[in-house]
């Protein structure tokens, strides 16, 4: 038929997300889980506050996924995996990493100060944002990490949000935490790479992962990871890590970096915006862009 | 490869009911194929065997076998990542007909 070839994985062969959960179709938190469990291993505990992988994991007591998983209230991902992981020191037992695997809204909004609290803290903990960019599991309302221009369904078209996306990182950044990196679905060997690097750090550790959703963009499922790596390649969604605070070292390097008006276009949440609103966008997505280099270089 | 399609487990009362979260795929029960209205059939003669498929499957539901990927329509929800994403257009979307 072919000649012979040497098939060649780039991810770890090791499936820990089985098949059967309940997430919609073309889901790019799914990838986010499938991606971390790869990189961290059997030996990993999740803390999971509402967002959409409490459904997606499956009603109690079953689950979709091989680690123990804690469920616990949306404001408390961060206190939570600071409780387990300390549970476990007791137990004698500090190889296990603790995940607090959060949505936007678990991050951004309700979950902030308990975050903040652990960071300032140190805790010996890896916080994992999957950011879709609205309250996607209780029907699409806006959270803080909505970008402008984005229809959600308590920001209709008619009053849609003119209010830029709060940079998480930034925030996390100002804490000094010992690495805090960006990632996205559609390269997920980076993903990869910076979630074993993560592993081997103590401390607190902060992940911000882009997961598109096509329920809430309004977006075509098999576009999922198109428009996540559009996102990077347009700068809209940089990849970038910064280790204590300070040292900021550019995953992907653009050469060319593309218009975001492609990828605006094929979003069903940016239909109503005119030309001169994605100018806006465009205008600042170059200046964070900017912003990012020079921080990159200094 | 992990065993699939485990059966449902049932309790009849809350005393029998674990404490902790059944895991190692109890949730395999939940045939979640029925979702699909287009199934992707790949074309072993275009394949290139890169594994991107495998990659960004968000089910996971292409397995490796034989270095083949090969679909398991039991869990499949047909969102088509696979046949957008493959490098050689090998995997086509059909749609489902009963």
């Amino acid at each position: 038929m072919k000649k012979e070839k040497k098939m060649t994985l780039t991810l770890p062969a090791e499936e820990l997300m089985a098949c059967g959960h309940l997430a919609c179709q073309g889901c790019g938190a799914t990838l986010a889980m499938r991606y971390m469990l790869k990189a961290l291993g059997q030996k990993t505990a999740l803390c999971i506050p509402a967002c959409c992988w409490a459904v997606i994991d499956g009603p109690y007591p079953y689950s979709s996924l091989d680690v123990p998983i804690y469920h616990c209230a949306f404001e408390t991902a961060a206190s939570t995996a600071t409780g387990v992981k300390a549970g476990l020191e007791m137990t004698g037992d500090s190889e296990t990493a603790v995940v607090a695997w959060a949505g936007d809204g678990g991050t951004f909004d309700i979950g902030l100060q308990a975050l903040s609290g652990a960071a300032e803290r140190n805790e010996d903990i890896i916080y994992v944002c999957y950011d879709n960019e609205a309250y996607m599991n209780t029907g699409i309302q806006r959270s803080s990490a909505t970008p402008y221009g984005a229809w959600t369904t308590t920001t209709p078209v008619k009053h849609f949000k003119t209010r830029p996306k709060k940079d998480i990182v930034a925030i996390m950044a100002a804490h000094r935490i010992p690495y805090i990196a960006t990632a996205s679905i559609s390269h997920p060997e980076d993903f990869v790479k910076k979630m074993r690097k993560a592993k081997d750090i103590k401390g607190t550790r902060f992940f911000h992962v882009y997961a598109p959703c096509p329920t809430g963009w309004k977006s075509r499922p098999e576009d999922t990871v198109k428009l996540a790596r559009m996102a990077v390649q347009n700068a809209y969604f940089p990849l970038y890590e910064i280790e204590d605070g300070d040292k900021v070292t550019l995953n992907l390097k653009l050469k060319d970096k593309k218009p975001v008006n492609d990828y605006i276009r094929i979003q069903g949440r940016f239909r109503h915006l005119t030309e001169a609103q994605v100018a806006s966008i465009q205008a600042e997505v170059d200046a964070r862009w900017e912003r990012l280099l020079k921080n990159c270089a200094a | 490869m992990r065993e699939k399609k485990a059966k449902k487990i049932v309790f009849n009362s809350a005393e029998e009911m674990p404490i902790m979260i059944a895991s190692v795929g109890s949730q395999t029960h939940n045939l979640t194929g029925a979702w699909r209205n287009i199934r992707p059939e790949v074309d072993r003669t275009k394949c290139l065997q890169c594994g991107i498929c495998w990659k960004f499957c968000p089910e996971p539901s292409i397995d490796i076998v034989d270095e083949w990927p090969v679909v398991d329509y039991d869990y499949c929800k047909g969102c088509g990542i696979c046949a957008e994403e493959c490098p050689a257009k090998c995997i086509v979307m059909v749609e489902e007909r009963k």
